[in-house]
């Protein structure tokens, strides 16, 4: 019981079980994911895998088969939508309205009232340095600048909870990098922001904790370091100055050479640590034998992981 | 519910602060009292130049009824060919050259005109009309019948059919079948167009948010019932700002026009376009001025007016969210085509049936029309100016109404599925089984 007070007080958004079946395919088999407060989650998998249907569902687009939602320590309810900023994958705005109109018109939708939404759009305005863009019809605009603005609309509100699918899609990469900027402010200002992309490199860069999604299942879930930690196979990479084969006949059994190669009049090995050894021993066990230059574990990228338990 | 507001303001702003509303919605009534004042007007010119007519005479008739009046001149030449005035007709600038033959006994007169350029209609019909006037009061001339003036002046008749309709405490009113045609027809023709028109708009509407990729963005913070409704009451609050314009500025017009051209002619002739000419030419005949008042006073309007907006409200509501259902169901206008059709059908069959109750207000077919759902909101108004019993409208109205929550309620389940689907163009069969998704 205490521990699962904790678990409500620690994470702003906890999905249990939740099970989504449409006529013909289940969307969602019992997946279960806990947000943490004040960090940035990634949510992962490949298409199709059910991440947008776990979205949507958290924004009460469509609600569960079964399985429940419990949104800062309580279930969720309908006014929380105000507390909630949702950036869809598949976006848009009005072509044919001015900018200022639908991004106010948007905001009072998210519960803010027409003097608010309007000084903090100016704000958010100036900040991106498109005031002049106030009166212009949004199909004046490029793709980039609409999402600019799609961008400003979807976090005005000041949500706890804000849900980024696929955020960097039609941007540029000077563009990219001031939304990553953003993305991290709006962290540090301890914004929870639910991260789903393809890109592995933005994950590791950007995410805190993730959760991959396949075939409508959890695969994994955790925090980044921890995962990627799980997922590597206990192999270092020694690098060492040395006769080509001093190394493995250095080896005992409890280690094995996986792949060798020469760099720079160099050679780097990697070594798979089979039982429960630890890494320091093996290093003893070289010592006297070769010339030590370099040594570190191998951890999989996120790209590697993502990958191998997807295929 | 105060988001639903806010929705309603932007479908209502966004239209009307577009050029094309405001071009439209003064346009139309210049074009319709247009419509109204030009024919009279074209009525008005009159060719005023001189047409000289020779007359080669056989009968001995003509010269009392032709005579030369106004545009058109008569000479009467009995001994010249018609060769001769064919050479000098252009030397002379005749008009035309007519020859009528001898009125034998029972014996049609041969009546024959030549020229160059083909003659206008309305001098053939004077002259037929003239002559045929006195060739008959000639022929019964000749049977010699005592007191012949006297006999035709008692003989004379003008019909004109008053209608009268009893009411329960047997007291009885004046009514007008033609003046209450006329109101129904205006009514009905008001609900039709405007399910037409703002249903289409609706769609349209859905069509565009879901073309943007808009619609995920408002339904995380809406729910998507509250969207749909929200559009087809901002939709229709245009519909109704058009209409209430239109019909201030066409009457502002035509009462400016009047008073410029200051004639009850204009009145006429707006009369006569305004319904069928046969219809009107018995109206106005059987109906001094005076009388229509009378009869616009004897007609019951607030039950009319109320039923009016009843049936227009929830016959549009009904029809626009099936419209709404099918934009959400679309990605771009063309791909409507098909589905549109099961819902325009009915509301075609409605018109239909609607102008065979305009002749048949009792009869079966009017009186189912009148009470199914989908083509009540027009056959009952058709109907209800020729006095319908009080249960029928209610049935025909609480039958609406449960309808109209019924398909609201099947729209909404659509949309809510449809304006999430992309990449593929589903059939009326994908639309049933999403009916069946939970929520």
């Amino acid at each position: 019981m205490c521990d699962f007070i904790i678990l409500i007080y620690m994470n702003l958004l906890i999905a249990e079980k939740i099970v989504k079946r449409y006529s013909n395919h289940l969307a969602l088999d019992e997946v279960s994911i806990a947000v943490p407060k004040g960090g940035i989650f990634g949510l992962l998998g490949p298409n199709g895998a059910g991440k947008t249907t776990l979205i949507r569902i958290i924004n009460q687009i469509t609600a569960p088969d079964s399985g429940q939602v419990i949104f800062d320590g309580r279930p969720l309810q309908a006014n929380d939508v105000y507390h909630i900023g949702y950036l869809p994958e598949e976006r848009g705005l009005y072509k044919k309205m001015k900018v200022g109109e639908q991004a106010l018109y948007l905001a009072r939708l998210k519960g803010l009232s027409q003097a608010e939404a309007t000084e903090q759009l100016k704000i958010w305005f100036i900040k991106f340095g498109i005031q002049s863009w106030w009166n212009r019809k949004l199909e004046e605009l490029s793709k980039g600048m609409a999402q600019k603005v799609q961008f400003i609309v979807t976090i005005l509100h000041q949500p706890k909870l804000l849900i980024f699918d696929e955020p960097f899609s039609g941007f540029d990469p000077v563009n990219v990098n001031l939304l990553k900027q953003e993305i991290l402010a709006l962290k540090e200002k301890g914004s929870t922001i639910i991260f789903s992309t393809h890109n592995m490199a933005s994950v590791e860069e950007l995410c805190d904790n993730i959760a991959l999604i396949n075939k409508s299942k959890l695969v994994v879930t955790g925090g980044v370091e921890k995962v990627r930690r799980n997922h590597g196979d206990n192999i270092v990479e020694i690098i060492f100055h040395g006769e080509t084969n001093a190394l493995s006949q250095a080896l005992t059994p409890a280690y094995s050479l996986v792949s060798q190669k020469e760099h720079n009049g160099l050679q780097v090995a990697n070594v798979k640590i089979n039982e429960q050894q630890a890494a320091n021993h093996l290093l003893q066990q070289l010592i006297p034998h070769v010339e030590i230059h370099g040594f570190r574990e191998v951890i999989p990228s996120m790209n590697d992981i993502f990958i191998k338990l997807v295929s | 519910m105060k988001k639903i507001f806010i929705i309603i303001g932007r479908e209502f702003l966004s239209r009307v602060k577009k050029k094309s509303f405001i071009i439209t919605t003064l346009l139309v009534p210049l074009f319709m009292a247009a419509l109204m004042v030009i024919p009279f007007y074209i009525q008005g010119i009159e060719d005023t130049e001189q047409k000289i007519i020779m007359v080669i005479d056989n009968s001995g008739l003509a010269e009392q009824a032709l005579e030369s009046a106004g545009d058109l001149t008569f000479i009467f030449t009995p001994t010249a060919s018609i060769d001769s005035l064919r050479q000098n007709f252009k030397k002379e600038g005749l008009y035309a050259v007519l020859v009528i033959g001898e009125t034998a006994n029972n014996a049609p007169v041969s009546l024959t005109m030549y020229s160059f350029t083909q003659p206008g209609l309305s001098v053939q019909t004077s002259i037929e009309r003239s002559l045929k006037r006195v060739i008959e009061t000639e022929k019964l001339k000749a049977y010699d019948i005592e007191g012949l003036d006297a006999i035709m002046a008692d003989i004379k008749t003008d019909l004109s059919m008053k209608t009268f309709i009893w009411d329960e405490s047997g007291k009885e009113k004046a009514s007008s079948s033609i003046l209450l045609m006329g109101i129904s027809y205006i009514l009905t023709f008001i609900i039709y167009f405007f399910i037409f028109m703002f249903g289409m708009l609706v769609m349209r509407g859905v069509i565009e948010e879901k073309a943007n990729r808009i619609v995920e963005v408002i339904i995380s913070s809406v729910k998507p019932f509250q969207l749909m409704l929200g559009k087809i009451i901002g939709v229709a609050s245009v519909g109704l700002l058009q209409f209430v314009i239109w019909i201030v500025l066409t009457i502002g017009m035509v009462i400016a026009v009047q008073n410029f051209i200051g004639g009850d002619d204009a009145a006429n002739v707006m009369v006569q376009n305004a319904a069928t000419p046969e219809a009107m030419q018995g109206f106005a005949k059987a109906t001094a001025a005076s009388d229509i008042f009378s009869l616009i006073g004897n007609i019951n309007f607030l039950p009319i007016i109320i039923s009016f907006l009843f049936f227009f409200l929830f016959g549009y509501l009904l029809y626009a969210s099936l419209f709404a259902a099918i934009g959400s169901a679309v990605e771009n206008e063309a791909d409507t085509q098909q589905l549109t059709l099961p819902v325009t059908i009915p509301l075609i069959i409605g018109l239909f049936i609607m102008m065979h109750t305009f002749q048949y207000p009792n009869s079966s077919l009017s009186f189912w029309a009148s009470i199914i759902p989908f083509t009540s909101p027009m056959v009952m108004m058709a109907r209800i100016p020729f006095g319908v019993p009080l249960w029928e409208i209610l049935l025909s109205l609480s039958l609406l109404f449960i309808t109209f929550l019924a398909i609201v309620w099947f729209a909404g389940k659509i949309y809510r599925v449809g304006i999430l689907m992309y990449g593929k163009k589903p059939g009326l069969k994908e639309m049933w089984k999403w009916l069946r998704y939970k929520n």
